[in-house]
Formats: structure tokens, sequence, C-alpha cells
């Protein structure tokens, strides 16, 4: 199966191509089978593919990787060094255990949306384009995870982008949908270009774009690059990072992207393609690690992002804007984890995130079906026994992301508030801000819960009769990912709690070899004290949620009142739109409309200037045709005709004025003769 | 017995007519009879010179004219009635084809 490991992206690929090509003419019913049935293969594929990896002999070093052919084969050139360098980008899968998680979670965690899909867009208009989008996007996700180098990274990379765009836009009759679709493709476009620079500056340091290649250069410790230029670069990635993953300063286009079908907000803009960015840098960690800087920033932005998303998703109401300021806020901890030099934890994290917050939007969803459309949180309410699936199922998510052991959530998140305080480059600032947003999100994850599920219901009396669990395609995922969010964690589960770490073991080859820095020296009794600490800080938010939300709905806006001028600035978002809108988005606006101002006058008046130049030498010669030309001509004929009028005047052609002449000439000659 | 002059007279008088007839009358039927006059006065002058004279050439003569009157008349009508279905038209001044 290995052997064949680049059939898992082409499955979806095959499912995309007969959906956007003849989708149109298969029943809904074939569209499901192709569309849902192809990723579902290619999960099973990718299974096979990973136990296979497992029972490899030693000496394959962790990476399995197949090259398939030469893409760009540039030839040689002048490396930044001078040396010479030979590129030779090629196109090949490399398997090795931080593919294996992102493959499964991704063939794994989409295959599950997929099936919720056929449920959910049952009654929706373009099915087939629908689906046709989302097996492109698990072609375009497999491709980026698949990818042996950075280019082949960088397509799926756009690729992933594009099908966003389109899902984000998918109801593109409303203008707001396309609006949140353009939006996230500019804003991604900022991140991409320094992605991209970044890969140039890849190819001019190390002549290469191999992850293979590159990792062994520079865990080499004869390594002749300065460190700047590894700095350089490590913030390029991560800028582009910061645009697919919605990080401080490109986080804006996320929130919007709710606008799309509620499946894709699980698997595109929460579960798979907003992780790439923690991807690459884990993927990139041999560079990160020779450069401080770069992860101070990488966790310093984590963190900031986790805690000012969070702030804003206290206040929201539309519930999926809750759940996607909570997933930049996730995001942010994964940052954070690969900034403190700990990227098995970001990566435990991301995976078990993709579980608990795809169920946490899929069972959002099922709420937003159940309510025929409704989204905001005001008018829900008292849901949790006419729903009673999704509310469970729900709950457990909840409980997940906030952090209440044993679930999946409470591990990877105090593996990383553990190593933000202890790890390499852990600081007690970032554990700070790591152990404020855990309170934070448990308050936000059940303020969200209560509203929706408990207390009064305040669904209004024609929506309020419609309410009714969803089918099954859309419950089995639920109940799946629920297992998954409550046994995910075990996997990982802290050798401090008696566990085994077999994730962190799994993981370890890929990050081999970096130079090591040694931890912080904290007792066992610190990290008993920190779990305990950030449990308990969880069930206090949970508890400030029930009281302001379920005991006493009053006090919530007694609260909002109290806050005044900070619950309007976190309800507007801390007017982040409004201050792009004025610094970047108004001032390209106006460029946009000076040089279209600069089109109209100079290049179209130029345009015009010659056109009219034309008409006017056109005229001229007219005038010079008719007046001169035709004129001598003219003349010429007149003088013609002047000179012609006695012999013209004498030819008649009337047959007596000829008689006339002739008998005043017969007379002459009379009188002639007569005369002599 | 007349003298001979007076004819001489009445020929010139006919003639005369018959020259301002085709000059001046518009109608081509006009024209044509006054050529007819034009002949005949010819033809008082031939009969009365020929008298005078003792000789009958000029009686010849006169009835050769007189032949030649019919054909000139029988081709006249033709012309006239051809140049009608042309031009729907007999008067003189309206027909200048000889200009073209």
């Amino acid at each position: 199966m290995l052997d064949y490991i680049w059939l898992i992206p082409v499955f979806p690929l095959l499912g995309a191509a007969i959906q956007l090509f003849f989708g149109r003419r298969l029943s809904n019913k074939a569209v499901s089978a192709v569309s849902v049935g192809l990723p579902g293969l290619s999960f099973l594929w990718a299974v096979g593919c990973f136990f296979q990896f497992l029972g490899l002999s030693e000496d394959y070093h962790h990476v399995f990787a197949k090259p398939l052919y030469t893409w760009l084969p540039a030839g040689a050139f002048h490396l930044s060094n001078g040396s010479l360098g030979n590129l030779n980008v090629g196109v090949g899968m490399q398997l090795d255990p931080l593919s294996c998680v992102m493959m499964l979670v991704v063939t794994g965690v989409g295959f599950l949306i997929h099936v919720y899909s056929i449920g959910y867009m049952a009654h929706e208009g373009g099915y087939y384009r629908f689906f046709g989008y989302l097996n492109l996007f698990m072609f375009s996700m497999l491709v980026l995870v698949l990818a042996d180098n950075y280019l082949m990274m960088f397509v799926g990379w756009e690729g992933v982008g594009l099908c966003s765009y389109l899902l984000i836009g998918f109801y593109f009759l409303r203008k707001s949908a396309t609006n949140a679709g353009i939006k996230a493709f500019l804003v991604n476009r900022i991140g991409d270009a320094a992605f991209l620079l970044g890969v140039m500056l890849m190819v001019v340091t190390f002549g290469t774009l191999d992850f293979q290649t590159i990792g062994a250069i520079a865990r080499n410790p004869n390594l002749h690059v300065s460190g700047g230029i590894i700095t350089t670069i490590c913030i390029l990635l991560f800028i582009g990072a910061t645009g697919k993953s919605a990080q401080i300063p490109l986080y804006v286009w996320l929130p919007d992207a709710m606008e799309g079908p509620t499946p894709v907000s699980a698997l595109i803009h929460a579960a798979t393609m907003v992780t790439a960015g923690v991807y690459m840098v884990a993927r990139s960690n041999a560079l990160y690690a020779l450069s401080p800087t770069a992860l101070a920033l990488v966790a310093g932005i984590g963190a900031a992002t986790a805690i000012w998303a969070a702030s804003i998703g206290l206040v929201q109401n539309d519930i999926k804007r809750v759940l996607a300021y909570s997933t930049v806020s996730q995001l942010g901890y994964m940052f954070l984890a690969c900034g403190v030099g700990a990227f098995t934890a970001g990566i435990f994290h991301l995976m078990t995130h993709a579980f608990f917050k795809a169920l946490l939007f899929l069972a959002s969803g099922s709420v937003i079906h159940a309510l025929s459309g409704e989204q905001d949180m005001r008018k829900m309410g008292a849901l949790k026994t006419r729903i009673p699936t999704t509310y469970w199922t729900m709950a457990a998510a909840a409980l997940a992301i906030s952090g209440i052991p044993p679930l999946a959530g409470f591990v990877s998140k105090d593996e990383i508030l553990w190593q933000s305080f202890a790890g390499p480059y852990g600081h007690t600032l970032l554990w700070t801000i790591g152990w404020i947003t855990a309170g934070l999100t448990a308050f936000y994850m059940f303020r969200l819960i209560f509203m929706t599920f408990w207390g009064e219901s305040r669904v209004p009396h024609e929506v309020e009769h419609h309410i009714h669990e969803s089918p099954q395609p859309m419950l089995i995922p639920l109940v799946t990912l629920a297992g998954l969010s409550i046994v995910g964690g075990f996997i990982g589960w802290p050798k401090s709690l008696w566990g085994g770490e077999w994730f962190g073991k799994f993981l370890e080859p890929v990050f081999e070899g970096n130079p090591i820095v040694p931890p912080h020296e904290y007792g066992a009794g610190w990290e008993y004290f920190l779990m305990g600490l950030s449990v308990v800080t969880a069930i206090a938010g949970i508890s400030v949620a029930y009281r302001m939300y379920v005991q006493q709905p009053e006090l919530s806006d007694r609260v909002s009142a109290a806050a005044g001028g900070f619950q309007r600035l976190l309800l507007h978002k801390y007017y982040v739109d409004e201050i792009y809108d004025a610094l970047f988005v108004n001032r390209v606006k106006n460029l946009g409309n000076a040089l279209a101002a600069f089109d109209l006058g100079v290049v179209d008046g130029g345009v015009n200037g010659v056109g009219w130049t034309t008409r006017m030498s056109g005229e001229l010669t007219r005038l010079w045709d008719t007046w001169i030309i035709d004129g001598l001509v003219n003349v010429l004929a007149m003088v013609v005709k002047v000179l012609s009028w006695p012999a013209r005047i004498l030819q008649t052609g009337l047959v007596q004025n000829y008689a006339w002449f002739i008998t005043m000439g017969v007379m002459a000659f009379m009188l002639y003769y007569m005369l002599h | 017995m007349i003298p001979t002059e007076y004819y001489i007279f009445l020929g010139t008088g006919l003639f005369t007519i018959g020259v301002i007839g085709v000059l001046t009358r518009r109608n081509v039927l006009i024209i044509l009879m006054s050529i007819e006059l034009i002949l005949n006065a010819v033809n008082i002058n031939l009969v009365a010179l020929s008298q005078y004279f003792k000789s009958v050439d000029g009686q010849v003569f006169a009835i050769f004219v007189i032949t030649d009157a019919a054909a000139e008349a029988a081709v006249g009508l033709g012309l006239i009635i051809a140049l009608f279905r042309n031009k729907e038209t007999v008067n003189a001044d309206e027909i200048d084809l000889l200009k073209w």
C-alpha cells in the first residue's frame, strides 16, 4: 500500500473531477455515493499505509519517501554563498510520523464531515458542486501534508486556499458570503506572498526545497548560514502561517468565513486547513530550532492571539462566530506550543482540537438545522431535551475544549501550558496568558452551551414546532467525534499521570537532531500544581457561566452594563476590521480609484486623443480633398463649360433651329451672289 | 394667256409660306404639311417655266417631284408615329435628340 501512497490524494481528486465535470447530471444519491465513498476509500488507504509504515524496519530512519517524478529540473545556479547549486523540485510523497498524524486527521475527520454533509446539505441547491469543492479540498490538503518539499506543499497550500474561497462563497447569491470569500482570499494572499518569499530565500540559501535535505543541512553542526538568514526564513514562513492559520494580525478572515456552510466551517476552518500553518511550522522545526528569535515571535503571537480571540469570543452572540473565535484562540495555543519548542504538544493539540472543534461545529450545524437556519444564540435556549444527541455530543466537546480531565482537550492543552511554563523556551508570562485563556475558553464555551441548551426557551413560536433532531448521517459523525474527543487524549497521556506519552514517542524522530536546549528545572510538584490550577480555572469558568446564564440570567446583563465600554469594544471585535479598513483596505481602494482615474484620464485619454487626432487629420484630408483636389477638377470643368458655351448654344438639338441656320445660310449666299 | 411672271410670284409666295411654316410651327405634322407647300411651289415653277421654254422636261421633273413627295409623306408620317410612340409628343421644340 505504501508504494501506492499517492492514491490517497488521488481518490478525492477523482471525486472532485467527477462532480465538477458530470455532477450536474448525477442524482443526489449518486453524488453522495461517489463523493463520500472516495474520501472513505482514501481514509482506509491512509490507515493501511499507517500500519504498514509502523511495520517498516528500523533502518528507514522513520521516513518513507516516495519520489514520483521531477517536476522542475531548474538546473545549476549560484547560491547566495557563491557555491554552485542544482535545484530539482520533484513531485513526491513523504510519510513520517508528522505527516502520518496529519494524513489520518485529514482523511478521518474529513470523511466524517463528508458523511455529515449528506444530511446537512440534503436540501441545498448545488449539492454536487458542494461535494466537488469538498473533495477538491481533501485533495489539496492531502497534497499539503504528504508533500516532500516546500514547493509542492505550497501547491497544496494554495489549493486549500482556493477551496476555502469557493466554499465560503458557496451561497454566492448572498453578498456577505461572497465578500467573506474575497476577504479570506485576499488576507491569505498576504501570508502566501510571505511564504513564497521564504521559499525563494530557501532556494538561494540551501539550493533545495526537500524537507529531508533542508533538515539535514540545518542539523549539520558545521552549518555555514548566518543566523539572520535563518531567522528571516522562519519569520517569512511564519507570516505565511499567520495568514493560513488565522493569527494576529491576519486572523480577521476566519470569523467572516463562517458565512460558508457549517460542514465547511468544521472541516476547513476548524479541523484541517487552518492547522496547515501549525503543521508547516512543525515541519520546519529544524530551521526554527536554530532561531530563538523566530521561536519567541511564534510563541508571542500565539499567546497574544489566544487571549485576544478568546476575549472577543466572550460576547459574541452568533453561535458559529463564538466557535470561530475559539478556533483562532486554540490555534494560538498551538503556535504557543511550537514557539516554546514543544512541537509535539502543538501537533497533539492540533489533533485533539480537530476532533472536538469539528464536533462543536458539526453540533452547532445540527442546532442550526433544527432551528431552521437560526444562528443567534439569543433566540435559542432549552434545547437539551429537544435534540438530546446533539446536546450530549456538544457538551462532551465543550468539556474537552475546556480542559476537563480526562477528555482529549485536557491532555493536550495541559501539555502546552506545562511546556510554556517549563519548556526550553518557556516563560512565566506565556504560561499566565495561556492559563487565563483557558479560563476564558471554559467560560465562553459553556456560555454557548447554556445559552443554547439550558434555561428558558427564547425560540420564536413559528420555529418552535419545527425543532427536530438531525437525520442519521449527521448524528453518526457527531457520536464518532464525541467518542474521539473523550478518548483521543489517552494516546498522549502524560507520564506524570502514569501514562505512556505514546504520541510524543511516535513523533520524536521528526524532531530528532535539533540542538537541545535544556528545559527549566521545575519539580514534578509544579506540574501537578499547574495541572490542578488549570482544571480549577476551567471549572471556575464553567460555574461562572452557569451562574450568569442559567441561575441568574439577568446577571449577564448587569455585568455587561457594568463593563460598558469594554463590552462594546469586545462586541465590535476591538474594532480591528474598522482599523484595517481605515489603514489598509481604504488605502488600497483609494489607490485603486486613483489608478482607475489615471486609466480613465491618461491611458484612455491617450487612446482617445490618438483617435481624435486621427479623426481631425482625416477631417483635414477631407477638406483638402473636397476643396483643393475636387476644387481643381471642378474649376477645370468650369473652364471647359464656360469656353464651350458658344458651341453649346448653337447645338440645341431642335430641328427647327438647324432649319433656321440652313435658311439663313442659303439667304446669305443668295445675298452675296445678288450683290456681286 | 396668263404671263409667266404671275406663276413665278405665286410659286415664290407659296415657297415663302412653306419655309415660314417649317421654321415656326411646333407640330411636326404641320411642318410636314409646310414641306408639301414648298414642294408644290417648286412644282408650279417647274411647270410654268416648262411652258415658257416650250420644253416638256420641267413637266417630267414635276411628276418626279410629286412621286417623291408622296414617298416623303409616307416616310414622314411613319417617322412621326415612331416618334410619338417613343416620346409621346409631336412637338418639334420638345425633341432635341440631335444634341446627344
